[in-house]
């Protein structure tokens, strides 16, 4: 932070500042969540988009026996989860910007991540029993 | 609500400036991928249920229609992409001067379009090859 003029007087405490929480007691979690998650999704959804892509074809056996491999599995989990994720994180910073009023806001913002979290989870749960199911 | 004017009050910007479209492009993008996101775990779930299943799930996938959308899932993927390397760049102090965010902008646009030509030429591609 730039050094200010003797006048500037902070009106936070010093714990408040060492602690660095602010208003969302929350502090930078959410900023470096989403970087985190970004950062993560860079070579996550590249490599979901060749892999989609280098398929020889898009019927249930191929991509079955695709899915079913340990290296596909983990990262279309992860991929999944981290996507949610990132995306969770994103759709809540537009509801605080653009819903307004408390109540309509609370509401969207628990629906909103009820269904991120129901969507990993399907998501997550359908690749498991593809890994861990028998050969069709 | 409080009365004082809150963030982010659209009206008072100049809505042509390339910062702000550049800015509200990654938010619609965003959103998009979201709703992208149902469809990535719908097809999921139907491969875990099984070929008849799948089959049902493929046949609305596969609709017209829903190149399009697939169309909008590429554009929006490839600009977010682009553009969130860009914002993780920013991150760390680099590049935030008014001529290179500039060019930095041009620069978004042009890749993620490039980056959605090679995706849908592929995807293209890939269709005609496939039975």
């Amino acid at each position: 932070m730039a050094r200010r003029g003797p006048r500037a007087v902070s009106l936070r405490s010093p714990l408040g500042r060492v602690l660095g929480l602010g208003a969302a007691k929350a502090g930078v979690h959410h900023w470096w969540t989403q970087r985190l998650t970004a950062i993560a999704l860079v070579p996550l959804s590249l490599w979901f988009v060749v892999s989609l892509l280098a398929l020889p074809a898009l019927d249930h056996t191929t991509v079955y026996a695709w899915m079913r491999q340990s290296g596909t599995a983990l990262l279309l989990m992860l991929f999944v989860a981290v996507a949610t994720w990132h995306s969770q994180l994103g759709v809540r910073v537009v509801i605080e910007d653009y819903v307004h009023g408390v109540g309509a806001r609370t509401l969207t913002l628990v629906l909103v991540t009820f269904a991120h979290i129901g969507l990993a989870a399907a998501g997550v749960f359908a690749v498991l029993r593809v890994a861990f199911g028998a050969a069709p | 609500m409080p009365a004082r004017p809150l963030s982010p009050h659209l009206s008072v910007y100049q809505m042509s400036r390339y910062t702000l479209a550049t800015s509200i492009c990654n938010r619609l993008t965003g959103l998009a991928l979201s709703a992208g996101l149902l469809l990535l775990v719908y097809w999921l779930v139907a491969v875990a249920a099984g070929a008849r299943a799948y089959a049902r799930a493929a046949h609305c996938l596969s609709l017209p229609l829903m190149k399009l959308l697939y169309l909008a899932l590429i554009l929006a993927f490839s600009y977010h992409l682009v553009a969130g390397i860009r914002h993780l760049v920013w991150d760390t102090g680099r590049a935030l001067e008014r001529a290179q965010s500039r060019r930095s902008a041009w620069l978004v646009v042009a890749l993620s379009l490039l980056l959605a030509c090679g995706i849908a030429c592929a995807a293209w591609l890939a269709g005609a090859r496939a039975p």
